[in-house]
């Protein structure tokens, strides 16, 4: 509402006043009426995209966590292991770019819980063999995939829109070589995300 | 010198920069908020499909992970998921999760609890017609 009324009050000042004043004040008219409209909403979406990057920030923690615990079972061969290394620390820079974001919101990241509190949720004990450790960084990765995709039309900030979309880039990409390793079939319908 | 063709070309910029800053401090748009529609009937199994392909990221039946667990979550109240640390805004929303509020839920999760960390949309309905019936079926079986 306050946005649509400073459109209002700003249209009326174009057509009524505009022969009056010269171009610098109408623009810097223009400018303070929008400030002033502009600044408590700006205020909340931003709190509001902070909340947000949030839930991806523990995303971002679970998929580290998942990756360490693959790491350390002993089930995954050198190659897979060097692997999931690498993707683990891409997700350690996404979480690293999502702290940085909130932090410019003026948010407060939100903590990691323990490595045994992710090991309970993703029943990391049922795992016996690499293709379970595999299937399990499959289907995180893809639902992270579709889960930064999807948050893009909640977030206010035109930014944070190129940080989601390529997070979901780089989760992809993790999905694409996961299905391989795992001998998927190529997906024969698109979009295959989103 | 104020011209007419000087003119008219300061109010099609002024015009433009109206969109601009109007654009730049507009909220991301919102499901229109009008009367109530009842959902379309869901598939239980696509609504396994895509309730472990685009809920999986954060959810599980039985696990409170990013988001609460789901099993029971049919015909339960909102924030009520035994164990998870909800949000204040979810803490005050105050409904039971039923056709209804779940589709308008999965619409814009932060139109109808602002404040929520879930920014996700499931933006077609039929996918969450197929979820609610996915998660109706197995809150039955909670």
């Amino acid at each position: 509402m306050i946005e649509v009324n400073g459109l209002k009050s700003r249209r009326r000042i174009l057509s009524g006043s505009a022969a009056a004043l010269s171009t610098t004040g109408i623009l810097a008219l223009l400018d303070t009426s929008a400030r002033a409209a502009g600044a408590p909403a700006n205020v909340g979406n931003a709190a509001q995209d902070a909340q947000l990057l949030n839930a991806a920030l523990s995303l971002e923690y679970e998929g580290i966590a998942a990756y360490q615990i693959g790491a350390e079972s002993k089930l995954l061969t050198p190659n897979v292991l060097k692997a999931a290394i690498t993707f683990q620390s891409h997700h350690k820079q996404h979480r690293d770019d999502l702290i940085a974001a909130i932090k410019r919101l003026g948010g407060a990241p939100a903590a990691k819980k323990s490595e045994p509190a992710y090991a309970k949720e993703l029943d990391t004990a049922s795992l016996k063999d690499q293709a379970g450790v595999l299937r399990l960084a499959l289907k995180l990765e893809r639902g992270a995939t579709n889960a930064y995709l999807g948050l893009i039309p909640s977030l206010n900030q035109s930014d944070l829109y190129v940080l989601a979309a390529r997070t979901a880039a780089d989760e992809s990409f993790h999905a694409a070589i996961l299905g391989h390793l795992l001998g998927e079939a190529i997906p024969q319908k698109a979009p295959m995300f989103g | 010198m104020w011209t007419p063709n000087l003119r008219y070309t300061v109010l099609i910029s002024f015009a433009a920069l109206d969109l601009a800053t109007a654009s730049a401090v507009t909220a991301p748009p919102q499901p229109p908020a009008g009367p109530q529609i009842t959902p379309l009937p869901g598939n239980v199994s696509r609504g396994a499909d895509i309730y472990e392909a685009k809920c999986g990221a954060c959810h599980s039946l039985d696990s409170n992970r990013i988001g609460p667990k789901h099993r029971g979550v049919f015909g339960r109240k909102s924030a009520s998921a035994p164990g998870f640390r909800y949000t204040t805004a979810l803490k005050n929303l105050n409904v039971v999760w039923d056709r209804q509020t779940l589709d308008r839920w999965l619409q814009s999760p932060t139109a109808m609890a602002p404040g929520t960390t879930m920014g996700y949309r499931l933006t077609v309905p039929q996918e969450r017609a197929d979820v609610i019936a996915y998660l109706k079926q197995q809150s039955l079986q909670h």
